[in-house]
């Protein structure tokens, strides 16, 4: 049995539908984003797993429970559940410490053990010296760990959060991202983390929804993610990539102006029609100076060098095939250095196209 | 995974069929009983007494049947047309003395480099401190024909045989109603004229304008939105007024709506003429609340900046010193005057004489406090009242602004508007819906408390409604949420976050409503009985009978306890406290 799964989720508001259709299962203990761009409908998503808004259609259900529905719908507050919001929500009237040990008071635990896990939970978030302040007294990263402490305390059924480090300066994000994820592989508590950065999805997931326009296009781990695409959405959203279009030819696909053989890469697909999309990431291939020697097994195409950038870190190069109105973008290392206008041989590693069409 | 999922989706829909029911009264809120509780109360409170002010002008005397015969008589009598057509010039005229009084102040306080501003502040403050029929009553003292201060020293200095001034016409009802109520027009056209930086003046100057045309070519057209707005508002005032009409008007015999209706409902009795006589006042009401709602909607015109830009006073030079001369002339035919005369009169033996030690005495004060029961009664009432009216007030806005604000109940703006609407309705005729609900049989509350605490939280619900609104739409909705999703009910985010957030709005907001209620009057002198009279309605009684060093000790006791809960209110909430839900 999944600990949380979603049935056909559906959410619409007049016309417009926020969340299509989307059917999930988490696992116990499992870390899982929802990731896409604003207005996907992934925050409307969390906010129906906690009980906020109403599903349209479908349902939600923990440990075999329903505990959502079209019909009725249990109020947040009998759900085991504990959320962080994107405005950490901390309450200005208490103390850091009363914070914390509010959702514990309201299951009615004795003052002795409120205080004795308060203060406990604290140290793992390092906020032990501030317990008797107020939030207006913290910075947003303090204020974060108090939100984090006071959701992680109750041991919630699953913990739910609604992109919270988007209001964190860049260097406090790249640290509580890891921190998050510390948590996790300290409470093991089943997570919904709702994000649109896809960074902090890949630091803290086990395993990725990738959502658009109120769908979700492809569930998976994060390698598996980014370097085998299902959907061009998904390629595209996840790092950058090269969209080549093509068309099946027997054993080779054609693109325009040069040709790949397709027993050189895995898993082709297609709708029978034999219009091929692939993706190719820009760091996945590799520029020659010179015809590569025994091309046989390899997929190596010619071409010339029309634009490039140094970025320091690497070199960005813009290819044109020979022959071709399409562009690739390369990236190579600070030594392979092409100048524009020389020749180039692009060579294709086929463990690392990903059919997408 | 394929399998085991669709499983489960069947094992789902099995479950659903079966327990919907179940699972809708195992899923039940209970704060939704109290929601449907308070809608019906606001119901109760507001609709109802306005439906049956509706239905009560179409009913035969006594009871049922319909009639258009109310209408017929209330507007067959030319004394009556008089009252209506005298109610509009009374409004037209203070609106202009108004503007007359309070524009120049604000300009000075907003533009120029008048010394001494503070004492137009406190002009303002203590005009809001002055009840109308207080200020009236002042007014008597100082120019009532012949036994009038002014008209004694005018008669001891010139040694003719009468009085020059007569404070029962209806220039003395227009002076007296406009000095009360000038610091509308001062405040809407000062903070329009906050608006208006100099950068648009020195823009005219630029272009060759003299200072005078600067203001009189630029700034005057810009804050003119203002202007009118305002003047509706003290029109709508001065109309809806029953104690300056009916300590000034009556004995001079000058009939007015508000006045009229209180005839109407002396003996015989005839409520049902009454509201048919109520109607035009509330609609021009209505309308004019309309007009004004769209002509301050147009908020680009009053600032093209929004955030005013920056302003520098304008030297004057030794005009300042005339602005400050008339500013100080308001400020003592408003406030300083008729104060003083109230507190002089409400410690001399016989307030015609002189202050002198052998016309001192406490002896007012004495049986007002202690001697009296009636005066005792009275002032136990007037806070008891406006305490109970003030917690039930803030209670029902809070809850509805609650429901609004959180989009709980569907049509919220329908709540909303109905706890607004007792704004556009003028008092008196609030107090005859309510009569006409809710003094009379089967229900029969009149002359208890029950009934005048009802129509004090009605008549200020509007006030307690925008002070909660602003306060709810300033907290985040995710304070609750994280209550809520932590195991704590939609009762335990109110009491634990929201309510302990909201302290100084609601603290501000009980004041904003308990200092208006404690000195109410013309509601409060159509439903009191006898245990149930307040302080206003005895102000009225005895100043009919002439016994105005009574009257002025009972008024001395209303200024010092609205000057000490508005210093609460400064000291508890902040000095901008009175501006708030205006």
């Amino acid at each position: 049995m999944f600990k949380l799964a979603l049935r056909n989720l559906t959410k619409t508001y007049g016309d417009v539908t926020a969340v299509n259709q989307v059917t999930l299962d988490i696992q116990e203990g499992e870390f899982v984003s929802l990731l896409g761009p604003s207005g996907c409908g992934k925050t409307t998503t969390l906010r129906m797993i906690a009980g906020f808004i109403a599903p349209t259609d479908g349902i939600i259900e923990m440990d075999g429970q329903v505990l959502s529905s079209p019909k009725a719908m249990m109020p947040p507050e009998r759900r085991q559940m504990s959320m962080i919001f994107q405005s950490y929500a901390i309450w200005p009237n208490m103390t850091v410490a009363e914070n914390v040990g509010f959702g514990l008071k309201l299951r009615k635990l004795p003052a002795e053990e409120i205080k004795r896990r308060t203060a406990d939970i604290l140290e793992v978030v390092h906020m032990g010296q501030l317990a008797g302040r107020y939030p207006a007294e913290l910075s947003g990263g303090q204020q974060q760990r108090v939100a984090l402490a006071r959701s992680i305390v109750v041991k919630p059924s699953i913990l739910l959060l609604d992109e919270p480090l988007s209001n964190l300066d860049a260097n406090l994000r790249e640290e509580m991202r890891f921190e998050i994820r510390r948590l996790h592989d300290e409470f093991r508590i089943t997570t919904v983390y709702v994000t649109h950065d896809q960074g902090e999805a890949m630091v803290t997931s086990d395993r990725i929804a990738v959502m658009n326009a109120g769908r979700i296009e492809q569930v998976d781990d994060p390698y598996t993610l980014y370097n085998k695409p299902r959907t061009r959405f998904v390629a595209g959203f996840i790092g950058r990539t090269n969209f080549l279009e093509g068309r099946r030819e027997r054993d080779a696909v054609v693109f325009d102006g040069f040709t790949l053989h397709t027993d050189a890469f895995a898993g082709p697909a297609g709708d029978g029609s034999g219009a091929v999309t692939l993706s190719v990431r820009p760091q996945s291939m590799k520029l020659h100076g010179n015809a590569p020697g025994n091309p046989d097994g390899r997929c190596v195409i010619q071409g010339k060098v029309v634009e490039r950038a140094y970025l320091g870190e690497h070199w960005d190069y813009g290819i044109a095939p020979n022959g071709s109105g399409v562009q690739l973008r390369v990236t190579a290392l600070p030594i392979e250095v092409h100048d524009v206008g020389a020749a180039v041989w692009v060579e294709f590693d086929p463990a690392q196209v990903a059919v997408i069409a | 995974m394929a399998t085991s999922s669709e499983t489960a989706m069947g094992q789902g829909t099995v479950r659903r069929g079966l327990s919907t029911a179940l699972l809708r009264v195992r899923f039940f809120e209970p704060a939704s009983i109290l929601w449907v509780l308070l809608i019906l109360f606001l119901l109760f409170l507001v609709a109802s007494p306005f439906a049956h002010l509706l239905v009560v002008s179409f009913e035969k005397t006594g009871g049922d049947g319909f009639t258009l015969a109310n209408y017929v008589t209330a507007y067959s009598r030319s004394r009556y047309l008089d009252g209506l057509r005298n109610s509009l010039m009374l409004g037209l005229a203070t609106a202009v003395v108004c503007v007359a009084f309070a524009l120049p102040m604000a300009w000075a306080v907003s533009r120029t480099n008048m010394p001494a501003k503070w004492l137009v502040w406190g002009t303002v403050l203590g005009a809001f401190i002055l009840p109308p029929y207080l200020t009236a009553i002042g007014w008597i003292l100082l120019a009532g024909p012949n036994a009038g201060w002014l008209n004694r020293m005018w008669m001891a200095i010139t040694g003719a045989e009468s009085g020059l001034f007569d404070i029962y016409t209806f220039t003395g009802i227009v002076l007296v109603i406009a000095l009360n109520a000038f610091p509308y027009v001062f405040l809407f056209t000062k903070s329009a004229l906050d608006l208006v930086s100099t950068e648009m003046e020195e823009a005219a100057n630029i272009l060759g304008a003299n200072a005078w045309q600067a203001t009189w070519k630029v700034t005057l057209p810009l804050i003119w939105p203002a202007i009118l707005g305002s003047i509706i508002i003290v029109f709508l005032e001065a109309i809806a007024l029953f104690g300056v009409p009916a300590l000034l008007g009556i004995p001079a015999r000058i009939n007015f709506v508000t006045t009229q209706l209180w005839e109407f409902f002396g003996f015989p009795l005839r409520m049902e003429v009454a509201a048919a006589y109520s109607m035009p006042l509330l609609l021009i009401t209505l309308l004019l609340i309309y007009a004004q709602r769209l002509l301050l909607s147009r908020k680009g015109y009053v600032s093209q900046t929004g955030k005013g830009g920056e302003r520098r006073p304008i030297d004057i030079g030794p005009w300042r010193f005339v602005l400050l001369g008339y500013c100080t002339l308001i400020g003592v035919l408003a406030v300083a005057a008729p104060a003083y005369v109230i507190v002089q009169a409400s410690f001399s033996k016989a307030w015609g004489r002189a202050m002198s030690w052998d016309n001192f005495t406490v002896i007012h004060y004495w049986q007002i406090l202690f001697e009296q029961s009636m005066t005792q009664q009275a002032i136990m009432n007037s806070f008891m009242f406006a305490a109970a009216a003030a917690f039930l007030a803030i209670g029902l806005a809070l809850a509805i602004a609650y429901l609004v604000t959180r989009r709980l109940v569907p049509w919220g703006n329908v709540l909303a508007f109905l706890c607004m609407a007792p704004f556009v309705i003028p008092g008196i005729i609030l107090a005859i819906g309510f009569y006409a609900a809710y003094a009379t049989p089967p229900v029969a509350l009149y002359g208890t408390a029950t009934l005048m605490i009802l129509a004090f939280a009605a008549r200020f619900l509007p006030i307690a409604y925008a002070t909660s609104a602003a306060g709810m739409r300033s907290i985040n909705p995710e304070m609750e949420e994280a209550v809520r999703i932590l195991g704590g009910g939609r009762l335990t985010a109110i009491r634990a976050v929201v309510a302990p957030l909201l302290k100084k709005t609601l603290l501000g907001g009980w004041l904003l409503v308990f200092i208006p209620a404690t000195r109410e009057l013309s509601a409060a002198i159509f439903l009191v009985g006898p245990q149930t009279r307040v302080m206003s309605v005895l102000i009225y009684d005895m100043s009919e009978e002439g016994n105005f060093e009574l009257v002025s000790a009972l008024g001395g006791i209303i200024l010092i306890a609205t000057s000490f809960f508005v210093w609460l209110g400064f000291k508890l909430v902040g000095r901008d406290f009175m501006l708030r839900g205006r």
